[in-house]
């Protein structure tokens, strides 16, 4: 995928339908098609961030549903490619757990909840595993289609040129399956980051997740609307952190093609 | 004892059910270059293979003396290195750096890609890779390049270019030799002996000797000849007989 160089007009589309969404927004609160109480106007929402900001709230929820998003989502990787890179490798071992590694990647995390809660209460431990049950299967699938996809010819060149044992892991394998692990691990931490809300809502007593909650509880639409935003706007964010490591020069072949 | 770096003694070679390999000899001699022809699916690849000690004969011998290095038809580099990083694959063997650095920097003037040092695969076209594949194998004191059709994925004009190069660089660095390829010209073109090889199980169905200086032209007539004789043995060309009968 060659990226097409925009011109400036293209490059002003998404930021005019983004002001286009605000003005209907505030058009239909103006126009008070709908009662407040189930449909936020702007300026409240804007004034919801500013308390919200104010108080901290913001800030610390934020802080909170990073760190479980991270921790779950390292472990998960540190754990997950090492056992995708031995079943990639192992074809008996593969065979053997394949299916059991499928089961979980289609069982739905949010049907762990319940015993998320009961093994570990409520609060950062519930979350984290929660995400890490996201993001393990995949991450576990992806590194063993990744590593089955590597051209035989790049072994045979290995061998030629010596490369053998922990050189051969570091110097061809794992270079030659990272393109395809990166856009995983993008497509998994997305996945990550829409469970830790989930989580929260149940299991938390703070984070973003539980934000949104608390506000529901409170009848306070404004900060919904608040905590919708900057879960959204973060998620995004993360998204192009990951994606700036597909910029990397000795990864760019994976993409470019 | 280095005046046969490579021999085969009476191999077999099968697969399940498929016998690839029978009772198959060759030996070559050293600074040799020898091309394989013939059909596809006959066994060629095999044959490298065991060359370059990725598999193992069912029977028989394989002897293999020296460094032994084999070019690939395309994507044999590998695409997360630069040019630079892929030729030193070739020199990991040289302990010294600074002689690293000048054999690379020779080896770039020799495929004529100074300048492309730190250049991905990707950003090169087709005939530059199989240079940068070609310097990589040369790299360092290998004795024998094992290449396995290295130009069939280029144009014609290109893979013209690339058998001069070759020529070219095998004046300056001479090596025993072994071409497989589908190729006949390049075959005649490039090599002092020309192996004719038949359907599986592979025999050797012809065996040319080519006296003429290399490098040389596609149009020099012991190539041109060559090449009459090794499609009159594939039966790709009437023998002087048949046009005989044609012309009556």
């Amino acid at each position: 995928m060659k990226e097409e160089k925009l011109s400036g007009k293209t490059r002003v589309l998404p930021v005019i339908v983004l002001i286009i969404i605000v003005a209907l927004w505030v058009l239909i609160s103006w126009l008070q098609l709908f009662p407040e109480s189930e449909f936020p106007s702007p300026q409240s929402v804007v004034q919801g961030f500013g308390e919200e900001i104010r108080a901290g709230r913001l800030f610390d929820d934020l802080v909170a549903s990073l760190f479980r998003v991270t921790l779950g989502f390292a472990l998960a990787v540190v754990l997950g490619i090492p056992v995708g890179l031995i079943l990639g490798d192992r074809a008996r071992a593969r065979r053997a757990l394949l299916p059991t590694v499928n089961f979980f990647r289609n069982l739905s995390p949010l049907a762990w909840i319940p015993f998320a809660i009961l093994w570990f209460g409520i609060g950062d431990r519930p979350a984290i595993f929660l995400i890490f049950m996201t993001s393990f299967f995949p991450i576990v699938l992806a590194t063993i289609a990744a590593v089955a996809s590597i051209p035989a010819v790049f072994f045979r060149v290995a061998e030629n040129y010596g490369y053998r044992g922990a050189e051969l892991l570091t110097q061809v394998t794992l270079p030659a399956i990272a393109p395809q692990v990166i856009t995983a691990l993008r497509i998994t931490a997305g996945l990550a980051w829409v469970v830790v809300v989930a989580a929260e809502m149940i299991a938390g007593r703070d984070g973003l997740g539980f934000a949104i909650w608390d506000s529901r509880n409170g009848l306070r639409l404004d900060l919904l609307v608040v905590n919708m935003i900057a879960i959204g706007f973060i998620g995004v964010v993360i998204d192009r952190l990951l994606l700036q490591l597909t910029k990397l020069p000795n990864l760019r072949w994976g993409y470019e093609r | 004892m280095k005046d046969k770096p490579l021999s085969l003694e009476s191999v077999s070679r099968t697969f399940g059910a498929t016998e690839v390999l029978r009772d198959f000899s060759l030996n070559i001699v050293l600074g040799e270059f020898v091309a394989i022809v013939g059909p596809s699916g006959c066994g060629k690849t095999t044959l490298l293979h065991l060359l370059a000690g990725f598999d193992k004969p069912s029977s028989g011998r394989v002897i293999i003396k020296g460094r032994v290095r084999m070019v690939y038809q395309q994507d044999g580099l590998f695409p997360w290195r630069t040019v630079a990083e892929n030729i030193q694959m070739g020199l990991r063997h040289v302990r010294d750096k600074t002689e690293r650095e000048r054999e690379l920097k020779e080896l770039l003037a020799l495929i004529r890609l100074e300048g492309f040092e730190d250049n991905y695969p990707h950003q090169l076209s087709g005939g530059m890779k199989q240079r940068v594949e070609l310097a990589r194998a040369l790299a360092g004191d290998t004795d024998t390049l094992l290449l396995d059709e290295p130009f069939s994925a280029l144009d014609y004009l290109t893979r013209l270019r690339l058998r001069r190069e070759l020529a070219r660089m095998l004046k300056e660095r001479p090596r025993t030799v072994v071409l497989v390829t589908h190729d006949i010209e390049e075959a005649a073109q490039l090599a002092d002996r020309v192996i004719v090889l038949s359907d599986r199980p592979a025999r050797i169905r012809c065996e040319l000797q080519l006296a003429a200086e290399r490098p040389r032209d596609p149009t020099h007539p012991e190539v041109i000849d060559a090449m009459h004789q090794i499609l009159t043995v594939l039966g790709l060309e009437h023998d002087a007989r048949e046009s005989e009968v044609f012309s009556l």
